[in-house]
């Protein structure tokens, strides 16, 4: 038999000048062949260590969940997400060094996370001066605002203004008009008073105390006397996570709780499995309770979901705000059928969706998720098992009006 | 009514710095019991006082006794201090303050970093014996019951550990050790053993203090950071290796940051440093040390 072709010196030749040329010429092509088999990636700077480090653990658990459900589906023509989770450490040095990190020498295409008030807004920072989508999983007023703001800043997680005046619209109508605060001295806990003495005007409440403590305090004893002394018929206290965890703790050893209401802007899942009996009867509002499945479809889609994955144990609030932030990332990726950041802003501001909560939209001018605020109160005797630790009160509604307007914020109409 | 407080509230916000301070005292008694008779500044006094509270969790889910765990872990903690003192600080002495201090510094990372690989990073929870939890009206206001048993028992920590330093034959041979190791030696006492049981006793009482805090404020691999700083300004306040001084500049720490508290909340934590700064201009070496004690 004949070979049809041989392999003579002039044929080798021809072609290696051809590959070579061709390689010179386009050297664009092979970086286009390889991103579009190259992950998506999302960088997910949280604080892992440190006093919201439960939460945090959970925000990443959870934020898997989505990453794993878009990659399940196929990804995105063929391409995976990623998640490229860096421990922030609660400093906003730290954050942005992570994020700068993540952006140039990872090349993410996005970043979710944060968990802090302050951090986000070095995050924030950071991600909108290399023009890269940042979608906040965190509480912050100022990233609403139009000077922290850039159309490249996305706010899944609530307010504290819609936040706080929720819970005071709650709790100042059913518990009385005297009110004591005990507060974290960062911008959380200022923004969470700030949210509260607004909606107090509406209902007069006075004011008796109002203490700060300095972010991650292991003892609040020397500020509980006084508290006591002044009988106020509502204390709340504005901190997260282990600070909660220990104020708690410790205003309810003092006795508070016989003449005092405890009532927590935000009253986390995590602090209230790590404190136990202590928060019995403590109310607080909250972006998500997993008992929410009993009237929501999709709740109860994303608790099965994290049931699986994690032996039986359900998403947290601030990790429920973990699988939203990446999934409105990649679900917008899917609409606008680009990684690219402005076509990508675009398809989340398009999103009309029901994640886990019931519906949801980015608001135009600051792109805020409009949502519900579920107010919860702590159980205590009947519990069915170790994960059924409040009952929800009171549900309201996602509605704009409750947010401070575009104006007030800054932003032109 | 002084400055706008009832007397009741002052009286109440006494009490409450009193029970801070029990805390400070039992950890400046560690850290000054090691530096007066070892010349060690143990920075790692701090980690072993977090493995104090970790280790009373881990013998709690042991146990499921709170009485049980608080007499086992100043042992294990203690123990854990032997095997410190005789591998890695032993072969440090008389090479200079800086060798132990950089050492312990060092082994308090490793210690962290140890917790929170074996335990997790977020954090456990040891509760409040049930016969302790809730809080008694002592006239003057409501205060945690378990708050006022910290209290009685530093202060019985406090006089054993005096009795065995001052009253009896092995604290007579401590105190010789401290003031003059050398003869010490010649007259036949095997000072290293002596050296071994000092940084036992101390390492030992920063792990109670360890589980004595749990219960108030949860157990973190990070706990153990801030109290060093506070435990050092304690035995700075009080002395370098006073055993009196450190309890009295705990209870003066507790109670400084009570009343500040009361006052002016922001300024409690700046108002130790405070009374570090004018105990240092007034009296150099603190409230009981004696003269050139880093000698």
């Amino acid at each position: 038999m004949k070979t049809h072709s041989s392999t003579t010196r002039r044929n080798v030749l021809k072609g290696s000048a051809a590959a070579g040329v061709a390689a010179l010429v386009s050297p664009q092509l092979f970086s286009i062949a390889r991103a579009q088999t190259a992950p998506i990636r999302i960088g997910f700077p949280v604080p892992l260590t440190g006093p919201f480090g439960a939460e945090a653990n959970d925000q990443v658990k959870a934020a898997q969940i989505a990453v794993k459900e878009f990659n399940d589906a196929g990804g995105f023509e063929g391409r995976l997400a990623e998640l490229m989770v860096r421990d922030d450490k609660l400093n906003p040095g730290e954050a942005a060094t992570r994020t700068l990190e993540l952006i140039e020498k990872d090349k993410v295409n996005f970043i979710v996370g944060s968990l802090s008030a302050a951090v986000q807004l070095s995050i924030n920072n950071v991600s909108k001066e290399r023009g890269v989508i940042f979608n906040s999983i965190s509480q912050s007023d100022a990233i609403n605002e139009a000077k922290d703001w850039s159309k490249f800043t996305f706010h899944e997680a609530l307010n504290p203004h819609i936040t706080a005046g929720a819970v005071g619209r709650y709790a100042f109508g059913k518990f009385g008009k005297k009110v004591a605060f005990l507060t974290a001295d960062y911008a959380y806990g200022h923004e969470m008073v700030r949210g509260f003495q607004r909606v107090g005007k509406d209902f007069g409440i006075d004011t008796v105390a109002d203490i700060r403590h300095p972010i991650g305090a292991t003892d609040y004893s020397a500020f509980l006397p006084r508290i006591q002394a002044l009988q106020p018929d509502i204390l709340c206290l504005c901190n997260f996570g282990r600070d909660q965890v220990i104020s708690i703790t410790q205003a309810t050893e003092f006795g508070l709780k016989g003449k005092t209401k405890l009532v927590a802007p935000v009253l986390l899942y995590t602090a209230r499995q790590a404190g136990g009996d202590a928060f019995e009867g403590v109310i607080g509002g909250t972006s998500y309770y997993w008992g929410l499945e009993s009237q929501i479809p999709s709740a109860k889609a994303l608790n099965d979901k994290f049931r699986a994955a994690n032996g039986g144990a359900v998403p947290s609030d601030y990790g429920a705000l973990g699988y939203a932030g990446v999934r409105s990332i990649l679900e917008a990726v899917k609409a606008a059928k680009s990684t690219e950041t402005e076509k990508v802003i675009a398809g989340m501001r398009g999103l009309k969706y029901d994640w886990y909560k019931g519906p949801q939209y980015y608001r135009a001018c600051d792109h805020q998720s409009v949502q519900s605020v579920v107010i919860v109160e702590s159980k205590h005797k009947d519990q069915k098992d170790k994960n059924d630790v409040f009952s929800v009160v009171s549900i309201e509604a996602p509605d704009e009006a409750k947010l401070r307007s575009c104006d007030e914020l800054g932003h032109k109409a | 009514m002084i400055g706008g407080f009832t007397l009741d509230l002052i009286a109440l916000q006494l009490v409450t710095g009193v029970a801070l301070g029990a805390i400070y005292v039992l950890l400046a008694i560690g850290l000054s019991l090691i530096f007066g008779l070892l010349n060690v500044v143990n920075f790692a006094h701090g980690a072993f006082f977090m493995v104090g509270a970790y280790v009373g969790v881990f013998l709690f889910g042991l146990t499921g006794n709170f009485w049980v765990s608080l007499v086992i872990t100043p042992l294990m903690v203690g123990g854990l201090g032997l095997v410190v003192e005789r591998f890695l600080v032993r072969p440090l002495y008389g090479r200079g303050i800086d060798y132990p201090l950089l050492l312990t510094f060092g082994l308090s990372y490793v210690m962290v970093e140890a917790v929170r690989i074996t335990f997790g990073l977020t954090g456990l929870r040891l509760p409040t014996p049930p016969e302790l939890r809730g809080a008694v009206n002592l006239g003057i206001g409501y205060f945690p019951l378990y708050r006022l048993f910290l209290i009685a028992f530093t202060g019985f920590i406090v006089a054993a550990l005096w009795y065995f330093i001052e009253r009896t034959r092995y604290g007579l041979i401590i105190r010789a050790g401290a003031s003059d190791p050398e003869i010490v030696q010649v007259l036949g006492i095997d000072i290293a053993r002596v050296w071994l049981v000092v940084f036992a006793i101390g390492t030992g009482v920063a792990g109670l203090s360890g589980i004595l805090a749990a219960p108030l404020q949860g157990v973190t691999p990070e706990m153990g950071v801030p109290v060093l700083a506070e435990a050092f300004v304690v035995t700075v306040v009080g002395g370098m290796g006073s055993l009196g001084g450190a309890v009295i500049a705990g209870l003066l720490v507790g109670i400084v940051v009570a009343m500040t508290s009361l006052v002016a909340p922001d300024m409690a934590k700046v108002a130790i440093f405070t009374l570090m700064a004018v105990v240092l201009l007034v009296r150099p070496r603190g409230i009981m040390g004696r003269a050139g004690g880093m000698g």
